[in-house]
């Protein structure tokens, strides 16, 4: 038989119909999950046709795009202020109900951004295909399953068929050698790797990510490599499942167990790739020599080290993110000023991200005019890093605690800074105007997003370091 | 206005408008703040709202759309990986409901292309020396003909696009894709069976 790589096994396993040249493949969807923005006009597709859900138990819902996270609307204490935003809260909540669909609501001890439960829960498994109105779908890849974003017509479609009419796309390998460096963590691999490919370059792409340097990381690391995957245009990433990826999810409310789990284990050991299988394209990049990574401009493919420079010269389009920025080429990153940094969304606020801020915050406060939003991936981490006072670290240095959502990343729920103001956040994108009109975005990980706090200044966290 | 995929396309004939831009991404053809609705109309006053208004909602000069000459038009032209970024198929929307029926450019995002071919929105990916003339030639009517799969221009040699083919076949005849998915329900039935699932 031709070795297979591992998205070629897992492709295959879910096509219902094989492609042909005139017609895509049907293929099926073992994890569908919702959210309130990109879901209710697909429920009134549905409901106009008079269609059913096909598989209510392959779906799981999560409020967290426009939805507050402020405790006192959250918990109903007041009503959520934007009336439109409680409108798709309820519209979720109702269609959920109607179709005996499973949803982590407002009051949930384990809502939290979508991305950020599927796995916490252990829903998210090795050889699954998983979808999500959501682009950044591409996370649950670190656990070696076919995950991607999709569209809300699209949302519909499995919603009535459990199914989606796809192209087979390319596979490309991202070969990471050597280690991280101390003090350079997964987010600022994936800058470099975005860096490396641009925001065109992984397009009709799933990447596989391999090598020493993914098998390095944890789990929560993975998924920050697999987050960012579309940012470099592929809608899916992937990292075989292995040892890591197995202690992760045993035990986990939603994964197999006993018997079960031993079999499961068994099927996931068989997902990797094969050795000899062939890929359309492979790039290597080597994380030893990854320093901690900032973006500059108005895409997450505008990036340099922190120590580094803005590019000397560029085309038209590097000019106006610059005009758009405030910077001028080849200036110096470090020492620009910051007015709000943002620790959240789904790419960095899992524990271990807060617990790499918290490090830097420990003992120290914002530096005088920065505001600081920290805002769990979910309420179980949320519970988890009050259980080890982390929101009295961020707490004492002068930051803002909040309930688990999308909050700044997305700037939906009210959650947004000023225009002109500049903002060294966690999260993944840095288009113009995504954390508020006029709003300028400096994408780094939890580390340089608190040294920046400290000092009110974009600073390598390494200075920083005990 | 109506944005079902089940109207078929033939031929577009349009004037065009350049937004002479790489790499536009969802977030600029739709901000995230228009998002918070139920409805999947509504959103061509929002459309490129932060490049088309500033922050006193007054038109910005020298944004193309603000261009009262580009009033009409059908047909916008765009640089290399247009709609990268978010899976919001709202960014289709917004265009349609503007009045595009047709984005040339010169290559497309993924997810994009399929929010797009899925509210009869033609993506256009042209070649590079087509994609210049148009730009450099604001304003011009343009023939897309869905069936030969080629844009052309008085001026303009007919220029070859890729359309995936089913895509194409549904948009000639005005298939419905939800239709065509359930009418695969046997075969649904008979992997979930074999499966176990
Ligand atoms: S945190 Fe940001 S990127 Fe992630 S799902 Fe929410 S809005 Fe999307």
């Amino acid at each position: 038989m031709t070795p297979r790589t591992l998205f070629e096994k897992i492709w295959q396993a879910h096509e219902v119909v094989a492609e042909t040249a005139e017609t895509p493949a049907v293929l099926y969807v073992d994890l569908h999950l919702v959210h309130e923005v990109t879901t209710p006009q697909a429920f009134a597709e549905l409901e106009s046709r008079g269609l059913p859900v096909r598989r209510p138990d392959r779906t799981l819902g999560t409020l967290d795009h426009s939805t507050p996270t402020d405790a006192a609307e959250l918990l109903g204490r007041i009503p959520i202020r934007d009336a439109s935003a409680a409108a798709q809260v309820a519209a979720l909540e109702r269609n959920a109900r109607a179709h005996g669909i499973e949803l982590l609501g407002l009051g949930d001890g384990r809502r939290g951004i979508v991305h950020v439960i599927g796995p916490e829960l252990g829903r998210t498994q090795p050889g699954m295909t998983i979808v999500c109105g959501d682009s950044h779908t591409s996370t649950h890849g670190a656990f070696g399953t076919l995950a991607f974003g999709i569209g809300t017509t699209e949302v519909g479609h499995v919603l009535a068929t459990q199914c989606l009419l796809q192209r087979k796309p390319r596979c490309l390998a991202v070969t990471i050698g050597g280690r991280l460096q101390a003090g350079v963590g997964s987010k600022d691999l994936v800058l470099a790797i975005v860096g490396r490919l641009g925001v065109g370059g992984g397009t009709g792409h799933v990447i596989e990510y391999r090598g020493e340097g993914i098998r390095a990381l944890s789990m929560e690391e993975r998924m920050t490599v697999c987050n960012m995957s579309i940012e470099a245009g592929a809608r899916a990433g992937m990292i075989a499942p292995d040892a890591t990826t197995f202690a992760y999810l045993q035990g986990r409310p939603g994964a197999p167990a006993g018997e079960d789990w031993e079999h499961a284990v068994e099927r996931w050991q068989a997902l990797p790739g094969d050795a000899g299988a062939a890929f359309d394209g492979e790039v290597s990049l080597d994380a030893a020599a990854v320093e901690p990574m900032i973006s500059y401009g108005t895409n997450p493919g505008m990036v340099t080290a922190v120590g580094g420079s803005i590019p000397e010269a560029g085309d038209a389009a590097f000019m106006k993110a610059l005009r758009y920025m405030g910077f001028e080429p080849g200036e110096r990153l470090a020492g620009k000023r910051v007015d709000l940094v943002f620790i959240g969304s789904c790419t960095n606020s899992r524990l271990s991200d807060l617990q790499a801020a918290a490090a830097v915050l420990r003992g120290r406060k914002l530096a005088r005019g920065v505001r600081m939003l920290v805002v769990p991936g979910s309420q179980q981490v949320k519970r988890a890093a009050e259980a080890e006072g982390l929101d009295r670290v961020f707490l004492a240095a002068g930051a803002e605690w909040r309930e688990s959502g999308c909050s700044m990343c997305i700037g939906m729920n009210g959650d947004v800074a000023a225009s002109g103001q500049y903002v060294v956040s966690t999260s993944n994108r840095n288009f113009e105007g995504r954390q508020g009109a006029g709003s300028r975005t400096l994408l780094a990980g939890p580390a340089t997003a608190a040294a920046a706090a400290v000092t009110g200044r974009v600073t390598d966290p390494r200075e920083l370091a005990a | 206005m109506d944005v079902t995929a089940t109207t078929p396309i033939r031929t577009i004939r349009a004037r065009t408008v350049v937004l002479a831009a790489d790499d536009v991404d969802t977030d600029q053809i739709i901000p995230a703040r228009f998002l918070t609705t139920t409805r999947r109309d509504g959103f061509g006053d929002a459309l490129f709202a932060d490049w088309r208004f500033d922050g006193e909602g007054q038109p910005r000069p020298g944004f193309a759309l603000n261009d009262p000459q580009t009033r009409g038009a059908g047909v916008l032209v765009a640089g290399r990986n247009f709609g990268c970024g978010s899976s919001r198929e709202h960014a289709a929307w917004a265009l349609r409901d503007y009045g595009f029926r047709a984005v040339v450019a010169g290559s497309f995002a993924d997810i994009f292309r399929n929010n797009a071919l899925k509210n009869g929105l033609l993506p256009v990916a042209v070649p590079g020396d087509a994609l210049a003339w148009l730009t450099a030639h604001p304003g011009v009517e343009v023939t897309i003909d869905l069936e030969a799969t080629t844009l052309a221009a008085p001026g303009l040699a007919p220029a070859p696009f890729p359309v995936e083919p089913f895509a194409r076949y549904r948009l000639l005849n005005g298939i419905d894709e939800l239709g065509y998915l359930l009418s695969r329900s046997g075969a649904i039935d008979a992997y979930e069976r074999s499966r176990g699932a």
